[in-house]
């Protein structure tokens, strides 16, 4: 219904006529929002702007970064994209760790997690020439770090919260001769289990119901769909194992800080909450 | 047997004090005078400063977990989180032990929902003596029962102690309580021990 064209790459390029076009499908939702009191509706425009926003940079900043392969820009870029994932891990939790840990544990584990895991995609599995091409490395790294930001989020965030909840139980255990490790493990469990469950449904719901958006998004640019299936599947592999190693060491750390060398519960290492 | 020295932290203290065996000394105060925290920091729950020593043992000689098994803590409300008062002791509940309260040997199935408080505090009390610790911290272990569970709870804890060579360190504001229990009385306030 607006203006397309062809494009050398074979797929239909859009305008920014087609961009406007969605924005205003968003800013219905908004108005329904307003309308039905719901609250949503100062999130979902900041979300939509930081959307534009930090998409159209990133556009820009991998098109500078397609020009070169100079191993120290893509490494540049992959730790801003870690230090922002590490914030919005902090911002998600309730109550994160006061100080330095509340930071470093998510950033940490996802550090751990999502770079082996691309690293090891690139050089083992997709084989780029060199490996750290940005064209593979930085969408790949991107999409691990997306989904472990996510995974250990909700799993120190049940841990944290949790932690608060039930003091009373985990002190109860301490005082029936428990060790920490004992005292904490159902709530361990409990946070590990939160952490996944996105993946663990992607997981399950993946090309029945959801078609994943690296597939389509390789498929509208003209790919073979088996082709395109096989990227997929192995990205969702890697996306549940990065996932999972990120939550596992995030909640396994951030349970070990909940207490201090005489296995006392340390709330005081807690933020006090915000809303 | 129990030896503190400068025992301190953020909102009591410095005051030492001293339990031998077989002794009950009970601890009076107002509240907020730091009787809690005081028990609290001798089972090392919250961190503290001091010296404290079990039977000439330091307690940071001692790995935490087997510390307050030991010195053992019974808070004026005792937390559960499983289904059941079985699976809160050490081990199986033992049908004497309940016994000792009033209890049939059934109580250990009961679910911790269907508890009154006072239930709730006789059987905290039970699945801490089945620690056999050497030092028993009551918080007011019979602030919810009625005066003929109350000698119950007296009978079985001197008996306790007699036989593990244990002491006790029990806040109770009862005068009654005090001399029915032959025991010493430290009187605590804004934080330390009034003379």
């Amino acid at each position: 219904m607006t203006v397309l064209c062809h494009t050398t790459a074979g797929y239909l390029d859009l305008s920014w006529l087609d961009l406007a076009l969605g924005a205003a499908l968003v800013l219905l939702l908004g108005l329904g929002s307003l309308r039905l009191r719901l609250g949503i509706g100062r999130a979902l425009a900041t979300g939509a702007l930081r959307t534009t926003v930090q998409l159209l940079l990133m556009g820009l900043v991998l098109k500078a970064l397609f020009g070169t392969t100079h191993p120290a820009w893509v490494a540049g870029l992959a730790l801003v994209m870690l230090a922002v994932a590490g914030r919005e891990v902090r911002a998600r939790q309730k109550r994160p760790f006061a100080g330095a840990a509340g930071f470093g544990l998510g950033t940490g584990a996802m550090f751990l997690s999502s770079f082996t895991v691309t690293v090891l995609a690139l050089t083992l599995m997709i084989g780029p020439e060199p490996w750290h091409a940005p064209r593979y490395a930085i969408p790949l790294l991107g999409m691990l770090l997306g989904n472990t930001m996510n995974g250990v989020g909700l799993g120190l965030d049940r841990l944290t919260q949790g932690a608060w909840q039930q003091r009373r139980e985990i002190e109860g255990r301490l005082l029936m001769g428990e060790t920490w490790r004992a005292a904490i493990h159902d709530l361990r469990q409990e946070a590990i289990r939160n952490g996944m469950i996105p993946v663990l449904n992607a997981l399950a719901a993946a090309g029945i119901v959801a078609l994943p958006g690296m597939m389509t998004g390789q498929i509208l640019a003209g790919a073979d769909p088996v082709g395109a299936v096989k990227y997929q599947i192995l990205i969702m592999f890697l996306i549940a194992t990065g996932t999972g190693f990120g939550t596992v060491g995030a909640v396994l750390l951030g349970s070990r800080r909940l207490f201090d060398e005489r296995q006392r519960l340390r709330l005081d290492r807690l933020s006090p909450p915000r809303d | 047997m129990l030896d503190a020295t400068d025992l301190a932290g953020p909102h009591f203290g410095p005051l030492s004090l001293r339990l031998a065996v077989g002794e009950i000394l009970c601890l009076t105060g107002p509240s907020g005078a730091g009787k809690s925290l005081t028990l609290r920091a001798l089972a090392d729950l919250d961190p503290n400063d001091g010296r404290v020593r079990l039977a000439g043992e330091d307690r940071e000689a001692v790995p935490a977990h087997e510390w307050r098994r030991r010195v053992a803590y019974l808070p004026a409300e005792s937390a559960w989180w499983a289904e059941r008062v079985g699976e809160h002791f050490p081990g199986a509940a033992d049908a004497n032990a309940l016994a000792s309260l009033g209890f049939a040997p059934e109580a250990a199935g009961w679910e911790i929902a269907r508890l009154s408080s006072g239930e709730r505090q006789r059987l905290g009390l039970l699945r801490l003596l089945a620690l056999s610790p050497r030092v028993l911290l009551l918080d007011e272990p019979t602030a919810n029962l009625d005066a003929e569970a109350t000698r119950r709870v007296e009978g079985l804890v001197t008996g306790y102690l007699r036989e593990a060579e244990a002491a006790s360190l029990w806040v109770s504001h009862d005068a009654a309580q005090h001399e029915r229990l032959g025991a010493r009385v430290l009187r605590l306030e804004n934080g330390r021990l009034a003379p």
